[in-house]
């Protein structure tokens, strides 16, 4: 749960939800991704290793670059937060339905 | 299976929408807003108090799995039948900051109603952290929902 908690967190910094849209379209390395911001690169640095720890990212050693990838099925994880409380909305409203059907 | 109700939480922001179309005619859907023990029912709650009018209050309690009693009370600030009720949510002894909803209620036939519920937090933090409520309590609802079955059969 304390892993979960962190993945929310990073994803409500805005540096952050840049870095990974930016991931999203192709897998760039760290100095890609600090030009395309005008924070210091050592900032950058922290907000990458923070998204990596979460596994929102990971990076490949290529040479002597490392090159960053979004991690899709992370990503999903937090897309779906969203479906427990639409469920529990769903099922007061489908009872709701099915109670007042008899009203009629 | 068709998603019937439809969650709108944009990044960000500190509010967010629910929407629901409904098959029945709007005076039915507004009156299981209404009547105590129609909310009772649906909302699976218990309802200590439902005074549906402008100034008027209300006041519900739940039990958990571990016998825990939960209370909610809010405060009806707009109320006009078939169409409107606007009102404040607080969770008593909680940390979370009280919430203002506007219900919108539609009707889109003689037979059909939209329910839209719009609810505003003091803070995205907030309303993120309420999001996640059921997330976190997910696998416990489902249990709780099979106990209560198993009781059912056992009387």
């Amino acid at each position: 749960m304390n892993l979960r908690r962190d993945v929310f967190q990073a994803i409500a910094e805005p540096t952050r939800r840049a870095i990974l849209l930016l991931l999203a379209s192709q897998s760039l390395t760290a100095g890609a991704i600090a030009s395309n911001f005008d924070t210091a690169r050592p900032t950058v640095s922290k907000h990458l290793q923070i998204l990596n720890e979460c596994e929102l990212i990971r990076q490949e050693q290529q040479g002597r670059e490392v090159i960053y990838h979004l991690n899709p099925i992370k990503m999903k994880e937090i897309a779906d937060f969203l479906e427990p409380f639409r469920m529990m909305w769903e099922e007061r409203f489908n009872r709701l339905e099915n109670i007042m059907k008899n009203h009629k | 299976m068709e998603q019937k109700t439809k969650i709108k939480a944009l990044d960000g922001q500190q509010e967010l929408f629910i929407t629901r179309e409904f098959d029945l005619p709007i005076d039915l859907l507004f009156k299981a807003y209404v009547v105590p023990e129609l909310v009772a029912e649906w909302m699976g709650t218990k309802v200590l108090k439902l005074d549906s009018k402008r100034h008027g209050s209300y006041q519900f309690e739940t039990t958990d799995p571990k016998g825990n009693q939960h209370r909610f009370n809010g405060v009806i600030h707009e109320f006009e039948a078939n169409k409107k009720i606007t009102r404040t949510f607080e969770m008593e002894n909680t940390l979370f900051p009280v919430q203002l909803e506007f219900l919108e209620f539609t009707p889109l036939s003689d037979e059909r109603s939209r329910l839209t519920m719009q609810v505003i937090y003091k803070s995205v933090k907030d309303r993120d952290e309420h999001l996640k409520m059921p997330f976190a309590l997910g696998i416990n609802m489902a249990h709780d929902r099979i106990q209560e079955i198993c009781n059912t059969l056992k009387q």
